[in-house]
């Protein structure tokens, strides 16, 4: 059902299975004990870094699909992007996959866009499974938006940490599988530009498209914020994080828990990673590793998930171009058997 | 949403945290001076060796430029860069460093379009406008008279 810009299912699709895979500084962050796959070699045994991301992207689908005792030849559709131009990682990892594929770019809100559309389609009775992956590579991406990875530069405080990692969730219909986690409702998000052009500030770029989209998911459905039992945004970080509390503040919306994927991702005292994690991979690796596990063990019943991406390319930026926000929101509920167990 | 562009500016600036200038001056002062200073160890060293004050000065650039190469290839000097900024930017060790950095990266792209197209993405420029500004400066030294 739809009201306004959030689709409302009334037959909510699960996510039967998930999986996520990370690099080295993963594996040392605070949640590397939900990670199915580390790699501690960046290039995972490949010639180059883009490669390197496909093998992620790959090991999470595969990890997904043998969880779900089940194989590619099942799936009636992949969404799935990544930050390399043209969406290679994700193409070349459809080269081994023989599934239909819907190539997508939300820059780092990939993952919610890859969930919500593959939940519109499977609650819609178009696919009886579909798969959502999004992928990043810090190197693959230091190299395509930045500079080389040995040139010697200095980052600034509110620049963010490219995560190294893949995460990939399958989506089918809720009545198959009645306790698995399934996706209640999901806000396409409306672009939002309000003139920030720093690159190395994206969380402050991206912050008002994440207050856009969570004032219409609740004018929406008129819900009442304190059902949910937390909202995670995507990659905002630090400072993103704290832009979107003083935006939220003002617009009136008090809103419960509420945490970041990049902030969660690495520890900020140990690890240099400045105002936190951000990319593809960010908030597909803390949905695989940390949110779906506490949902479907019923420590979450209930939350919100805004994957946030900044859509300008490195040729708009050097044309001077501001930054382009968006935010896609989805709504997750523990599956059935959870939900009685946890109240 | 009820702000504007020029609100969010404003709440953008107190929201981000601003870069700690005087630790970060700190380390480019030490770690460029230490640059210099080694630079200037050979210098002396090179004299003593029996060389001419030229010779000297350009073998000083030629071991400092191959030491920066081979540290950017080993991945220290972008590790001592990530602190000392603008300390290793300066010196003619972090030209090296922007050169040999992107051959590295670049070189999975071939020898022609990746290490060759690609080696001077970063120096370019200043080889561009360096050329331009020494030119300018030799005219504007022609036409004054001040050359004598």
């Amino acid at each position: 059902m739809r009201r306004g810009d959030t689709v409302v299912f009334g037959d909510a699709p699960a996510v039967t299975a998930w999986a996520a895979a990370g690099g080295k500084k993963e594996s040392e962050g605070p949640l590397a004990g939900g990670f199915d796959t580390l790699f501690t070699d960046a290039r995972l045994g490949e010639e180059t870094w883009e490669m390197a991301e496909r093998g992620l992207a790959r090991s999470a689908l595969e990890t997904a699909l043998r969880k779900a005792r089940t194989g590619a030849g099942a799936l009636d559709g992949v969404f799935a992007g990544d930050l390399q131009c043209q969406c290679t990682a994700s193409a070349y990892l459809m080269r081994g996959v023989d599934a239909p594929f819907l190539g997508l770019y939300g820059a780092c809100s990939t993952m919610t866009e890859a969930l919500g559309l593959a939940a519109c389609l499977v609650s819609a009775g178009h696919m009886r499974l579909a798969a959502a992956c999004a992928s990043s590579h810090f190197c693959a991406a230091e190299r395509q938006y930045r500079t080389p990875l040995n040139y010697g530069g200095k980052r600034t405080p509110t620049a963010q940490w490219t995560v190294t990692g893949a995460g990939a969730m399958l989506v089918a219909p809720g009545k198959s599988v009645p306790k698995a986690p399934r996706i209640a409702a999901v806000t396409f998000g409306r672009v939002r530009d309000f003139a920030v052009r720093d690159i190395t500030n994206m969380g402050a770029a991206m912050a008002p498209a994440a207050c856009e989209t969570l004032l219409r998911y609740f004018a929406d459905t008129g819900e009442d914020p304190a059902a949910i039992d937390c909202v995670f945004t995507g990659d905002l970080g630090a400072v993103g994080s704290e832009l979107l509390g003083q935006l939220l503040a003002r617009e009136g919306l008090r809103l419960g828990p509420r945490a970041d994927c990049g902030l969660l991702i690495y520890d900020r005292a140990e690890q240099d990673v400045q105002a936190g994690g951000s990319g593809a991979g960010c908030s597909a690796c803390v949905l695989a590793a940390h949110i779906l596990p506490r949902l479907a063990a019923g420590r979450l019943r209930r939350c919100l998930v805004v994957a946030t991406g900044a859509l300008m390319s490195q040729t708009t930026f050097l044309q001077g171009e501001s930054i382009p926000g968006i935010a896609h929101l989805i709504e997750l509920r523990a599956g059935a058997a959870q939900k009685e167990g946890s109240a | 949403m009820k702000l504007n562009a020029e609100e969010y500016s404003a709440l953008c600036k107190q929201a981000s945290p601003r870069s700690p200038l005087a630790r970060d001056c700190c380390w480019a002062f030490f770690v460029g001076g230490a640059i210099c200073l080694a630079g200037e160890g050979l210098r002396v060293l090179y004299l003593r060796l029996g060389l001419s004050p030229e010779d000297a000065g350009a073998l000083v650039s030629v071991t400092l430029v191959a030491l920066s190469g081979a540290a950017t290839a080993a991945g220290w000097y972008q590790k001592l860069a990530s602190r000392a900024g603008a300390g290793t930017l300066v010196p003619i060790t972090g030209f090296a460093n922007a050169v040999v950095a992107p051959a590295i990266e670049f070189r999975s792209e071939g020898l022609v379009p990746g290490v060759g197209a690609k080696m001077f993405t970063i120096a370019g420029p200043v080889i561009v406008y360096g050329t331009l500004a020494s030119a300018i400066w030799g005219a504007l030294v022609w036409l004054t008279g001040a050359g004598g």
